[in-house]
């Protein structure tokens, strides 16, 4: 190259996706689609428009929550709820702990982690209020059913983060162990366990500050719990009500947040 | 050029880092800053272009006193300063070529700087500037794609795209295996010659600065104890500096050195064995001291 | 010391007796909790619907299949919103929550005594309340309809994104901005230079990633009537149309799985 060539080069940054065809297509479906789904946005500007008033009355609410008329119900809701939280954190816990073993490859057989890792999966494709739904149609209303759906969604959860972290746990201390003839529990109680608890009580904690924030909205499909409650203050339209619950909500959620990072940082 | 009275910096903590330091670099002049760890070398010269702000003192360039400056002053005055990192401080995820043009954003605007359209004189002149860095083909690579004298060099080219009118070069070769630090020390010499640039360098490594700058400047405890030629710095010079150690391996190596760098200006790769091997312990001592 | 002396020789325990006394205490008030919880629980159920409930199971499964094939155009114009919902919600969500996670950062924010204390009151307030309760709240002021469900899901995801983004923010490497602004750069392009390019890949990550979220969270929003394939399954399970709720099932799955497959790929792209 000469320097005279030199001169007049161009300088320009390289795109981020190499293929110009590919990177318009991109471009150009993305644009299509943005237009297509704002124009299927139905919006009822009138509607909206008679909401402003009732909005503004709802934030004036926050300042003014009312916690008395309605305590009984607040009360006892919460109660619910929190019970909720504790039975199914404990119970999915007791639950996912050997499906946590089963679903890492390492130390099961190849059945046994097929199975596991099909509930793992049925257990994390579903949002935790349609499972709620299915299991009020089974198990009628209240928290049991509660229950049963924050059990089954916690098994997904900690079974899965169990597994990946018994899969990568150090195999020279497992080798060591079985190295003395071990049996299989022993291998668990010595090898596996004292490198996977301090994560699993972390897990179990973060789980328990998630319980409860599904939890409070579960009893919207009438699954127990503080939903239902909130629900009947917004039909009735008792604004300070349903301000009192969420301001309680928050309070509890940021609470469990604190106790729960605070549990975490002290293990690690 | 640069003309620095009394400058002192006190760090919240209370620690004095620079003690009334004065020094002045003429026009074209390199100076090497050498001290121990902790001497206050690298806050003395980000107070220059006020990374750390100063807590007294004038720093005037060219007549005009830095730390008075207002914000919009001082990115004008920082223009013309170029300033050279210990760890290249590259954008990593920019490539080469914005990297370079970075050293322009003092003077381009917002929109321009946004899409990335610089004058054609800007691209020309930073083509020639990694052209001269030997860096030609690697203007589409991203920086985290470089090695350490790749970064670096890049580093100078961005610092020299400011057109600067004095360089700060805060430990150049510090994360460079040796043969690479010779290598970077001798291009910043010869680019500040080339375009009559002052600059103050400041090194860690006492024998890489004696062999390549003619002024060296010694910092202790925030207080200058030693400003003249390398042949000045002395085992009693440098017990001034670092305290007491035995320094004859030092001043030797000086000898043997320059006799090298008179023989053959690119010979990096047969340097004299021992040469070789002291500042490899040297730096592994760093590493150590470092830790 | 984990051992002591007994009769005269050395015994070794695992634990000395204070430790051990507390994990026996903890376990204890662990059980005592789970019981008193279940004791609460066990008061507010009919037992009489638990005990049938493999009846009703068996009856809800015989009655799911085979899914009701000819219902699927019904339900293709809710799936389409439920998408528009989580991605329109996302984008919102992202456009707003960027400059909260600015201002939030130690390092970017301009004021820490106003401007990041507003906004991380933002973020915890938005992150507090599920996007299901926004929802409620929305319907009711601004009436049931998909505008409500992207509202909702803005609102949830401001507080995600501008945590997550924030933390990505305070993590920068200094010595980059630094450079910058070394070279005179205005403080506009110290962001833009210095500190763009690193948050880059933690944005895309994180927007991405709340996407995918947002797609299950949407499916959901319609059984408040915040629109979306959420209003054909409370439609469906008030009518105990069983075979309609299967295909719902499907359709869900389906963009649920599509959606991880899409986020994984961009994840992998920007990487």
């Amino acid at each position: 190259m000469t320097g005279e060539a030199r001169i007049s080069r161009r300088w320009k940054k390289a795109p981020f996706i190499q293929n110009p065809r590919l990177r318009w297509a991109i471009y150009i479906g993305a644009a299509v689609y943005l237009v297509l789904a704002i124009a299927s946005v139905e919006v009822n500007w009138t509607r909206i428009v008679d909401g402003i008033p009732r909005g503004i009355k709802f934030v004036g609410a926050f300042f003014t929550p009312d916690f008395v008329s309605r305590w009984d119900d607040i009360y006892e809701g919460f109660v619910e709820s929190l019970s909720i939280t504790g039975a199914s954190t404990v119970l999915g816990l007791l639950i996912s702990i050997p499906i946590g073993l089963g679903a890492a490859r390492n130390i099961s057989p190849l059945p046994v982690y097929l199975v596991c890792r099909s509930i793992i999966a049925v257990s994390r494709a579903f949002q935790e209020i349609i499972i709620a739904i299915l299991f009020v149609a089974m198990f009628g209303f209240g928290p049991f059913a509660g229950v049963m759906t924050l059990s089954f969604t916690t098994i997904g959860f900690i079974s899965k983060l169990l597994a990946e972290d018994i899969e990568d746990v150090d195999k020279e201390q497992v080798e060591a162990i079985r190295a003395t003839g071990s049996s299989w529990l022993q291998l668990m109680n010595y090898a596996i366990q004292p490198q996977v608890a301090p994560r699993l009580v972390g897990l179990a904690m973060y789980r328990l500050d998630i319980n409860f924030r599904e939890s409070a909205i579960i009893g919207i499909v009438g699954a127990g719990g503080i939903g239902a409650t909130l629900t009947t203050a917004f039909d009735r339209y008792e604004f300070e009500s349903a301000a009192a619950i969420l301001l309680i909500i928050i309070v509890i959620v940021m609470g469990a947040e604190y106790a729960s990072g605070y549990v975490r940082n002290k293990l690690t | 050029m640069l003309k620095i009275e009394n400058l002192t910096k006190r760090y919240p903590t209370g620690d004095l880092a620079l003690n009334g330091v004065s020094l002045e670099v003429a026009k074209g002049e390199v100076v090497a800053l050498i001290g121990p760890s902790g001497a206050g070398k690298s806050t003395l010269i980000r107070t220059i272009n006020r990374l750390v702000e100063p807590t007294s003192g004038r720093i005037l360039l060219n007549g005009v006193n830095l730390p008075s400056l207002g914000s919009r002053a001082l990115r004008r005055a920082r223009r013309t300063i170029g300033m050279i990192f210990q760890e290249f401080a590259l954008v990593e995820r920019l490539t080469v070529m914005e990297n370079v043009l970075s050293g322009q954003l003092g003077y381009v605007s917002f929109w321009r700087s946004l899409i990335r359209k610089f004058p054609q004189s800007i691209i020309d002149e930073a083509f020639r500037l990694l052209e001269r860095v030997g860096l030609e083909e690697f203007y589409d690579k991203r920086a985290d794609a470089l090695s350490g004298g790749q970064r670096q060099r890049v580093g100078i080219a961005r610092a020299l795209l400011q057109n600067p009118e004095i360089l700060l070069v805060d430990e150049p070769t510090a994360s460079l295996d040796p043969k690479t630090s010779r290598q970077i020390m001798r291009l910043i010499t010869e680019l500040t010659s080339e375009r009559g640039l002052g600059a103050i360098i400041n090194i860690h490594d006492v024998p890489l600065a004696m062999l390549f700058v003619k002024r060296i400047v010694g910092l202790r405890q925030g207080e200058i104890v030693y400003d003249g030629d390398p042949d000045g710095l002395t085992s009693e010079r440098l017990t001034d500096i670092y305290g007491e150690e035995d320094w004859t391996a030092t001043v030797r190596k000086k000898g043997s050195d320059q006799e090298e760098e008179d023989n053959g200006e690119e010979n990096d790769d047969d340097l004299p064995q021992a040469a070789m091997s002291l500042s490899r312990r040297e730096a592994a001592g760093r590493q150590a001291g470092r830790k | 010391m984990p051992t002591r002396t007994l009769n005269g020789t050395k015994v070794w325990q695992r634990r000395d007796r204070a430790t051990q006394f507390r994990i026996w205490l903890g376990w204890l008030i662990g059980t005592a909790v789970f019981l008193y919880c279940w004791r609460i629980i066990s008061e507010n159920t009919e037992w009489e619907f638990v005990q049938d409930a493999h009846i009703q199971a068996l009856d809800m499964a015989s009655r799911m299949v085979p899914p009701r094939w000819s219902y699927t155009p019904t339900i293709l114009r809710p799936l389409w919103d439920t998408i528009n919902i989580a991605t329109l919600g996302t984008v919102c969500a992202v456009a707003i929550a960027t400059p909260v996670a600015f201002l939030a950062a130690r390092n970017t924010t301009p004021s820490l005594l106003v401007a990041r204390p507003l906004a991380l009151m933002i973020v915890v307030s938005s992150r507090s309340i599920n996007s299901l309760i926004w929802a409620l709240m929305l319907v009711l002021i601004m009436g049931p309809g998909v505008v409500a469900g992207i509202v909702a899901i803005t609102l949830r995801s401001i507080g995600f994104v501008g945590k997550l983004l924030y933390e990505a923010i305070e993590e920068i490497d200094e010595r980059q901005v630094e450079a910058i602004i070394a070279t005179g750069a205005s403080r506009p392009q110290v962001l833009l230079y210095g500190i763009v390019p690193q948050i880059l890949p933690a944005f895309a990550g994180i927007s991405v990633y709340r996407w995918d979220i947002n797609i299950r969270e949407s499916t959901v929003l319609g059984l408040v009537g915040a629109g979306g394939i959420g209003l054909e399954l409370q439609a469906s399970v008030n009518i105990l149309a069983w075979n309609q709720v299967t295909l719902i099932f499907i359709a869900i799955l389906g963009s649920v799985v599509l959606s991880e497959w899409v986020s994984a790929k961009i994840r992998h792209a920007i990487i």
